[in-house]
């Protein structure tokens, strides 16, 4: 290939514009297969974004900073789940002190256990502290396994993946469960999965959708408590 | 639709800010979020503002702006291969542990001081239309 045009190839015009064409293609197959729990559009992008930085040997940190245009918008995103709060603001109602117990005992369940399955099974330190915080939104998720001295980035995809797969399985998990409550409900994938959990409870309701960007919030609060507090006992 | 963006951002430099000075590891955004939330009960917001508008324009692609991030699983494909067990069995094993401790305590104590239950439709017992 001529130089000039590879060049156009690698650069941030074409790497967003595969992004946005492999999201846009998974919002198609969302629609296409009646909204299926694996049609999740972050999945067909990912993998979209993943295959062309590999194919047209892009770094992964040339990648990231073309594609700064649209990570920028995940903060103002978080600000607007404030929207469906207050919308649902009159079912907090009788609420607010289950909320607050669950997210914390949540929070200190998702630490301890995913240190502790990891060195069961013979992770070194380093991956252990980059696990620990993976239930919070990724901005906590990084700065978290910054400072215990973990792989922040590997941080950031380990977030991400839980996320994925909270949408994905999270609504048939809950109803094995035999949790019903729309609160609850929402509020246990927000608080364990943050936003792209929340994402896809606000397809399915919004009371869900709207706990579940609550109990993200709260549960990114916990979890910056919690972790310090915790890797003293645990590292 | 810029109204609303201007709002968000305002909100979330403001978020910012108190983190800084707070010097906490929580995000700027998240207080950001519940800095609006009590803006928005206050003035009573209505769903016509502009502020809803924008709102709900990113939340219908809150999905999207997670893309530049997960990529990231491109650069670790070796290290996650390499450690395949014990990776996928925290990350599922504490997904499902937090998700069901988190979901039965709520309802377990919302039980508990007799609150109303908010059951989703057809999933029988007391369920009510949304």
């Amino acid at each position: 290939m001529r130089d000039d045009l590879l060049d156009l190839a690698r650069s941030p015009l074409t790497l967003l514009l595969v992004t946005l064409a492999g999201y846009q293609a998974g919002r198609w197959l969302q629609t296409r297969t009646g909204g299926h729990a694996l049609a999740q559009p972050v999945i067909v992008a990912i993998a979209a974004a993943g295959v062309t930085i590999t194919v047209l040997d892009v770094d992964y940190a040339d990648y990231r900073s073309a594609t700064e245009l649209i990570a920028f918008w995940l903060g103002p995103a978080t600000v607007a789940l404030a929207i469906p709060l207050h919308r649902q603001a009159d079912r907090l109602k009788g609420f607010v002190v289950p909320l607050l117990v669950a997210v914390f005992v949540g929070a200190a369940t998702s630490i301890v256990s995913a240190v502790l399955l990891a060195r069961l099974l013979g992770a070194d330190e380093a991956l252990e502290k980059t696990l620990s915080a993976k239930a919070a939104t990724t901005p906590v998720a990084i700065a978290l396994t910054e400072t215990l001295g973990g792989i922040p980035p590997l941080a950031a995809v380990f977030a991400i993946t839980t996320g994925i797969v909270s949408a994905i399985i999270a609504p048939a998990v809950l109803n094995l469960l035999r949790i019903r409550d729309r609160r609850a409900r929402g509020l246990a994938v927000g608080a364990v999965s943050h936003g792209i959990g929340a994402s896809r409870m606000l397809r399915e309701d919004e009371t869900e959708g709207a706990f579940a960007g609550l109990a993200m919030g709260l549960s990114a609060l916990a979890i910056s408590l919690l972790v310090p507090v915790f890797a003293l006992v645990l590292f | 639709m810029i109204a609303g963006l201007t709002w968000l951002l305002a909100f979330q430099i403001l978020g910012e800010v108190i983190v800084r000075v707070l010097d906490v590891t929580v995000p700027g955004p998240v207080v950001g979020m519940l800095l609006l939330f009590v803006f928005l009960r206050v003035r009573r917001y209505d769903d016509s503002g502009s502020i809803v508008r924008a709102g709900s324009a990113l939340l219908r692609h809150l999905q999207l702006f997670f893309v530049p991030a997960g990529v990231g699983i491109v650069a670790y494909l070796g290290l996650l291969g390499d450690h395949a067990l014990p990776i996928s069995v925290a990350l599922l094993g504490s997904w499902l542990l937090g998700l069901a401790v988190v979901g039965w305590t709520a309802v377990g104590l919302e039980r508990l001081l007799g609150a109303p239950r908010d059951d989703l439709p057809g999933a029988g017992e007391t369920g009510e239309a949304a």
